[in-house]
């Protein structure tokens, strides 16, 4: 009994010692949680004494932390909402921090045996709103469509509500899953299926080219054309602080921003910034901007 | 130390100390007195919790009735209100409440909680009872010894697992044995929600059905019946209202079930009675929205809204279910008695 209590004492104080160690918490976006916790990894292997920890949950979910306090940055793959900001304004009285960190893509996935090769947006669209209802209608085979989109507290789901959406909504038919392996898993699955998520997961599947427009150019979901934002599902992964970042945290951002940190973007399977490597390039060395 | 002393017989019973036979050492009794405090602290602690968590459900439901803040983006009219999906389309009941203008129509909702649950009931019920009828009535000791431990296992197997192979394996049997466009659907999570509950109507039919006294069996059996007909005509009916609350007990299981439901029920909030198409539940909407909701928003009140009527509603067939099999199990001992 006594050597229990004197273990969970030391447990305690070993506790202790360690949140003493001014500690960056990060939480948000699932889609980013993978490319987090590798910057973490390598950030803590190179930079002893720091203390850097990541969970997922959501870009909402990332966000909400921030607002309450329980994060340093919040991870999203959607822009922070003006309702968002003015809440952390509200709790705070700090403004919303945006800095994008790397970029990403949103494929659209189709059943490897489907003839569709590319849609337009406005295809698209009408297919997520359910007026499309038949691949025929868009050269396709005789087949009734079904629509896979992931649950509303993704952040993909609220960047392809944005853009493919116009801010529109889904077909009520359409079928909320979790997570963008599930989506890939249906589609590999069902000649029937569209669905959407990162171009990183599309083991099984086969993506579509899009184009903006029918009189624009089709562009494959390919790394360079999401870098050089020609793909028009591309969109950045942002890192957002309560205020300007100051201490273990501005330390660990203009790492990631840097070389080392880019570097690990591609590893992962996202794409770096386009003007990665020129940190501090800017007048005041600010790598940040503040949004309102 | 002094030898342990002899326990008076009957001293382990919760009785008072005047009871027992001879005294009990003061150290025994002060340990004794320890004892019954802690545990009486882990009974009420219990009960203590349960009644904190339904305070707090109902404290964060209760804006969504008196809130001008939340009835600023919805009221409980407009949760049961049909509205426009788009202009020019037929009005129906929507769920969108992350949108521009959001909706919160509770009744696809309910009805996707209610449909998965009758498709599990359906499932579940016949194999469930079945089982409890061939293992209380007709299989050897040897073989029921055996059984009745391996199907309440099923009771141990984490939804998470059962809601993974519904995902990735049931659905792609049930989409080539009936031809669905979508492949989660009602009855996808109905039939894996159906495999949850088979242990707990198992266990509670099983007890009904033994709670019959013999004598019944053995009257049956005198008047010519066949073992057969003893079962299905004289002890099923006995036990009936027992096995009646197996299936409440099985449906309270059933309808707050999250895991399950939320991997394979395809998640759209349809207003159809159709089983081959996608469900919402109510449970399932609150896993997948609450983590991402603003902190006292109408979203967030209106999803605990939900929790609350989960609660109550769960609570009730619970109850209904207890009493019943209680009061079933007086009487059948009345009787043999």
């Amino acid at each position: 009994m006594r050597r229990a209590c004197s273990v969970a004492w030391v447990a305690m104080l070993l506790a202790g010692a360690v949140s003493a160690g001014a500690a960056v918490t990060i939480k948000g976006s699932d889609t980013m949680v993978i490319l987090g916790q590798r910057w973490a990894e390598v950030y803590m292997r190179t930079h002893p004494g720091a203390v850097v920890q990541v969970t997922g949950g959501g870009s909402g979910t990332g966000i909400a932390a921030l607002i309450n306090g329980s994060a340093d940055v919040a991870q999203s793959s959607r822009a922070i909402s003006e309702k968002e900001k003015a809440e952390l304004l509200d709790r705070r009285a700090v403004p919303a921090i945006e800095i994008p960190t790397a970029m990403d893509g949103i494929a659209i996935y189709v059943h490897k045996d489907n003839p569709v090769q590319r849609l337009t947006l406005h295809q698209l669209r009408m297919i997520y709103q359910g007026d499309i209802t038949n691949w025929r209608q868009v050269g396709g085979a005789d087949l009734e469509i079904a629509l896979y989109s992931r649950e509303n507290n993704s952040g993909t789901f609220a960047f392809f509500k944005e853009r493919v959406l116009a801010k529109g909504e889904f077909s009520p038919e359409c079928q909320m899953l979790q997570g963008t392996a599930s989506i890939v898993n249906v589609v590999a699955k069902d000649r029937q299926a569209i669905g959407y998520g990162g171009i990183g997961y599309t083991k099984g599947v086969r993506t579509v080219a899009l184009a903006t427009d029918s009189s624009s150019e089709y562009y494959a979901a390919t790394q360079d054309n999401v870098a050089a934002m020609k793909y028009p599902l591309s969109r950045n992964l942002y890192w957002y602080t309560a205020g300007s970042p100051a201490g273990p945290t501005r330390d660990l951002i203009d790492w990631v921003l840097g070389p080392e940190g880019q570097s690990i973007v591609t590893k992962v399977g996202y794409y770096r910034l386009p003007d990665s490597g020129h940190v501090g390039d800017r007048p005041d060395g600010d790598t940040t901007r503040s949004i309102r | 130390m002094t030898p342990p002393q002899m326990k008076a017989p009957g001293s382990h019973l919760a009785g008072s100390a005047p009871r027992r036979a001879f005294p009990l050492r003061v150290a025994d009794r002060r340990r004794d007195q320890i004892a019954h405090r802690l545990i009486g602290l882990a009974a009420f602690g219990t009960i203590a919790s349960i009644i904190l968590i339904f305070v707090f459900v109902g404290k964060e439901a209760l804006p969504v009735l008196t809130s001008p803040e939340v009835h600023k983006e919805v009221t409980v009219g407009q949760m049961l209100e049909k509205v426009e999906p788009r202009p020019g389309k037929p009005k129906t009941f929507i769920w969108q409440p992350v949108s521009d203008v959001p909706k919160y129509a509770l009744p696809p909702l309910v009805l996707g909680s209610l449909k998965a649950t009758l498709v599990a009931i359906l499932f579940a019920t016949p194999l469930a009872v079945g089982a409890a009828m061939y293992s209380s009535e007709f299989a050897p000791r040897r073989a029921r010894e055996f059984i009745k431990p391996v199907i309440e296992m099923l009771a141990g197997i984490p939804s998470v697992v059962l809601g993974f192979f519904a995902l990735m394996v049931m659905a792609d049997w049930l989409k080539v044995l009936f031809g669905w466009k979508y492949r989660l659907n009602a009855t996808t999570a109905g039939v894996a929600l159906g495999v949850a509950i088979i242990p707990v109507i198992y266990t509670v039919a099983e007890e009904a059905l033994r709670a019959v006294p013999r004598q019944y069996r053995e009257a049956a059996l005198a008047l010519g019946a066949g073992p057969w007909a003893a079962a299905r005509r004289v002890v099923l009916p006995a036990a009936a209202p027992g096995i009646l609350a197996a299936i409440a007990l099985g449906f309270g299981r059933a309808i707050g079930e999250t895991m399950i439901v939320l991997m394979a029920s395809g998640n759209a909030a349809l207003w159809t009675l159709s089983l081959s198409d996608s469900i919402r539940t109510m449970s399932a909407t609150i896993a997948a929205e609450l983590a991402e909701v603003v902190h006292d928003s109408a979203h967030y009140h209106v999803l605990f809204f939900i929790g609350a009527l989960l609660f109550v509603v769960t609570f009730l067939v619970n109850l209904a279910g207890e009493v019943y099999v209680g009061r079933l199990k007086r009487r059948l001992s009345g009787i043999a008695g």
